[in-house]
């Protein structure tokens, strides 16, 4: 097979992004504001405030490092200033980002104050993004690009025609040898099985079980009530979703019906290679398309059917949905309406390639819908309450 | 004009893409073969609802995007409507 050309950022360590930020970035709480003042003074900047960071232990600040680093080293991003309150965290960060060679620098706040840091912050974001403004994009391949799915708000349009229209896209992007990745732990509830036989080898396939099998007890431990009240949904009964099987099958037409996946990653961790991932995710839209930023993700494909509206700052959210209530009352969220599968006047094979084609057009420049309409929801993955 | 789709060729369920009244005949369409398929429904059926393409009996499973998705827990027939009614989980 052809695969398409893109124009995208080839960056330090080879990989290719589709967006050249400048970031500000936060390593705390207490360091939103001089991230704020810094990218009102410097324009085409971008702040990334968040509300953690801040006494933190064991796994939950393994895991908050993790989505820092992850987000300042994603190949949509040129440059990073980080500040934080003191320098030895502010330094692990920049430290990290480091490691993929692009330009970081960190600034810490005590002893200094805001306004001297901003005042500092402030210079070099500004030669960082003179210096990002002239890379120009060259031409790279679509198999080049890592690309994540998750689906949000879904009805029964959802399982019927976006979901196995990412699915097509992923069995061609797998084709092509691109990266790609699924997670929503909890939505697989009820296909675990057939999830597990989806693995590449018998031991994927355990390591899937044993994410799971955590998330199940987590679940068990902390319900107020049973599950079986509540999967599926009182609005996923009446939209015609009979059990939580169906449910969870719908949502897995997104992975295709070819590719097997190679290994399972903690959330926001890097895919090792090429092929379909698992990623151990919420499925919270905003909280999981931050853990797929930080793992490197370029571009990430959306279906909803009732209409789920999310964005990311960093990682272009391409919204797809075949609920034709939505496409024409929520059109500025939409980048692409698939309703007419349901019509049958499209195959999955020709809105496959349809959203193949709003990826090319969105890897040259296209602002989706999400990026257009400011969609910027930066929301970190908390396990567990702070020291 | 189709009225339901079935995912793929081994399913035993439709779903309806629009509304469809008890007693009409309904066109239907397989997205893996893109094979027509018409069934008279039994009751009406709403949009994004399953329609049964073969007659189940208690305990028969139901079978939806070429899978298990649970088993009847009362007789169905061919165009009858399935739902919670008569359509349950094998998990819980």
């Amino acid at each position: 097979m052809s695969i398409p050309k893109i124009l995208g950022y080839r960056r330090e360590s080879g990989k290719v992004g589709i967006r050249n930020y400048t970031i500000i970035l936060p390593l705390d709480d207490l360091s939103n504001a001089a991230c704020e003042a810094v990218a009102n003074n410097i324009k085409g900047t971008m702040a990334l405030p968040h509300p953690y960071g801040r006494l933190q232990f064991g796994e939950d600040l393994e895991l908050f490092f993790r989505t820092l680093i992850g987000t300042g080293t994603n190949p949509n991003v040129a440059a990073v200033v980080v500040i934080g309150i003191e320098p030895e965290w502010t330094n692990r960060v920049v430290e990290g980002i480091a490691q993929c060679g692009k330009p970081v620098k960190g600034f810490s706040i005590e002893r200094d104050g805001d306004i001297n840091t901003i005042a500092k912050a402030s210079r070099q974001a500004m030669a960082y993004v003179q210096w990002a403004s002239e890379i120009q994009k060259t031409e790279c391949s679509m198999d080049e690009l890592y690309v994540s799915t998750k689906c949000g708000e879904s009805d029964t349009t959802s399982g019927l025609a976006s979901n196995p229209t990412v699915g097509n896209v992923f069995d061609k992007l797998n084709e092509m040898g691109a990266t790609t990745c699924f997670g929503e732990t909890s939505e697989i509830m009820g296909a675990e099985l057939v999830c597990k036989e989806r693995a590449a080898t018998p031991e994927v396939g355990e390591a899937f079980m044993r994410t799971f099998n955590a998330y199940n007890d987590v679940i068990l431990q902390n319900k107020t009530d049973d599950l079986s009240g509540s999967q599926p949904t009182k609005g996923n009964i009446r939209g015609g979703l009979t059990t939580i099987e169906e449910k969870a099958f719908g949502n897995l037409q997104k992975i295709g019906k070819k590719a097997r996946y190679v290994g399972v990653l903690k959330p926001a961790e890097a895919p090792k290679g090429p092929g379909l991932w698992f990623m151990d995710t919420s499925s919270a839209a905003a909280e999981a398309v931050t853990l797929w930023a930080a793992s490197g993700a370029v571009v990430h494909l959306f279906p909803t059917g009732q209409g789920n509206i999310i964005g990311n700052p960093i990682l272009p959210v391409i919204k797809l949905s075949a609920n034709p209530l939505t496409c024409r009352t929520m059109s500025e969220h939409i980048d692409l309406d698939v309703s007419a599968i349901l019509r049958g006047e499209l195959t999955l094979d020709e809105s496959g390639d349809q959203l193949i084609d709003m990826i090319i057009r969105t890897c040259n420049g296209r602002l989706t819908a999400a990026e257009a309409l400011g969609h910027r929801e930066f929301v970190l993955t908390k396990l567990y309450i702070s020291a | 004009m189709i009225k339901f789709l079935v995912h793929e060729k081994t399913d035993t369920v439709g779903v309806a893409t629009e509304d469809i009244k008890a007693g009409q005949m309904a066109k239907g369409l397989f997205m893996d073969t893109q094979e027509p398929i018409e069934m008279k429904a039994l009751k009406d059926i709403s949009l994004g609802h399953k329609i049964a393409l073969k007659d189940f009996k208690i305990g028969d499973t139901v079978l939806k995007y070429g899978h298990d998705i649970g088993k009847a827990v009362k007789d169905i027939k061919a165009g009858d409507h399935v739902h919670t009614h008569n359509l349950k989980t094998k998990r819980w």
